[in-house]
């Protein structure tokens, strides 16, 4: 046996995960093709983080990317999680719904325009308050806009996973992918347990954690499209095919009926496991690489 | 938090490119590095750890004695150790020097 086929393959592969957020927006890209918008030295800022004694960053943690994605045009907006968490504030969100509605514009006059939503983010930014929740509502709505036209794609690779407002916006996106180390929830572990209790939730029970708000679950129960590996180069085919989908005649945030329907089908007299429930809400359709 | 600002009028060597390295997350920090508008480096840094004024201007000492650049140096700092400092601006002026 040769000495290159003896090294499994994640240690060639160019880890997704370990990109800071500017890294991942860009590795989307077809080379070259692609320039940052209101980069770094544009010096858009938090204003109020200062103000509480906390360091702001440049950009506000929110890299936006103009560009094409195989050949079509596309905007790629990432939340950095190593910066406040991945929180949205003022700026942040600023910078993400005139992305999104640029997208809508162009897309409205005949050049289609996808927006890939890169999600690293425990939500609004608790600092700036009203004003992160003004952003959530505004990012929501600027999504709901360019759907129509475009796909809107979310990405939530992980570690921080996507919660909080933030998971709202992923919830009315066209699709979403993640990766078995990816999360995505309204409220996290740790807000679960602080509110309901240990006995509801234990924060420190990692594989509980996964079991319920991990990639392989989500895509399990059809509340996500694909399932991919930490590997940049699949996660950028996996992109560009949903940068290229059809638009979707309906959305999984209108299946109102069905998942009303679903909960109300559920026996709650005895404890629901993650496994049982993705058996039962078993997706067909999707399901990605799994 | 702290606003550190210090002047190295010795650095005149002119730079074209700029450098953006860096997240400010737990223990790192961003640096933006971009040609000087005046004579002269100039360095400008906001950190969330207040009270080592001293240890930055050992560290930044330490990097103008090699790095003659004609630079302006933003820093946004959440707690990085002198030698993540230091490796990061080593970063800024490789990408500079590309």
């Amino acid at each position: 046996m040769s000495q290159t086929s003896m090294i499994p393959e994640f240690v060639t592969r160019t880890s997704f995960i370990e990109l800071d957020g500017r890294s991942r927006a860009q590795s989307l890209f077809d080379e070259g093709t692609w320039k940052e918008l209101i980069d770094p030295f544009d010096q858009m800022s938090s204003p109020w983080l200062p103000m509480q004694g906390i360091a702001p960053q440049a950009d506000d943690g929110c890299i936006v990317i103009k560009g094409k994605i195989g050949g079509m045009p596309a905007v790629a907006i990432a939340l950095e999680g190593a910066f406040q968490g991945g929180s949205i504030g003022e700026v942040s969100g600023a910078k993400m719904t005139a992305a999104l509605d640029l997208a809508t514009r162009d897309s409205e006059a005949g050049k289609r325009t996808a927006a890939i939503l890169l999600l690293e983010t425990g939500g609004v930014r608790l600092q700036e308050a009203n004003l992160g929740l003004a952003a959530v509502a505004e990012v929501i709505s600027s999504v709901l806009a360019l759907r129509p036209h475009a796909p809107v794609i979310t990405l939530i690779a992980g570690t921080v996973g996507c919660f909080g407002g933030m998971s709202l916006a992923a919830g009315v996106s066209s699709y979403i992918v993640m990766t078995r180390e990816a999360r995505l929830g309204l409220n996290g572990p740790e807000v679960i347990e602080q509110e309901s209790g240990i006995d509801e939730f234990d924060a420190s029970d990692r594989a509980l954690i996964w079991a319920i708000h991990g990639g392989e679950q989500r895509v399990g129960m059809g509340l996500a499209d694909a399932l991919v590996e930490d590997d940049a180069e699949k996660i950028k085919t996996v992109i560009r095919g949903y940068v290229h989908a059809d638009l979707l005649s309906e959305y999984r945030s209108q299946q109102v009926d069905l998942y009303r329907d679903r909960i109300a089908a559920l026996d709650t007299s005895e404890q629901i496991d993650p496994k049982s429930l993705r058996q039962k809400w078993g997706n067909e359709t999707t399901g990605g690489l799994r | 938090m702290e606003q550190i600002e210090f002047d190295y009028p010795a650095a005149k060597r002119r730079v074209t490119k700029k450098a953006h390295v860096g997240v400010v997350g737990s223990g790192d920090m961003e640096v933006l590095m971009e040609p000087a508008q005046r004579e002269g480096a100039h360095v400008s840094i906001t950190t969330s750890v207040d009270g080592f004024q001293n240890s930055w201007k050992a560290v930044f000492d330490r990097f103008f004695s090699k790095f003659d650049g004609a630079v302006r140096i933003q820093i946004n700092d959440a707690g990085a150790t002198p030698g993540s400092v230091l490796l990061r601006l080593e970063q800024a002026v490789e990408v500079i020097g590309q």
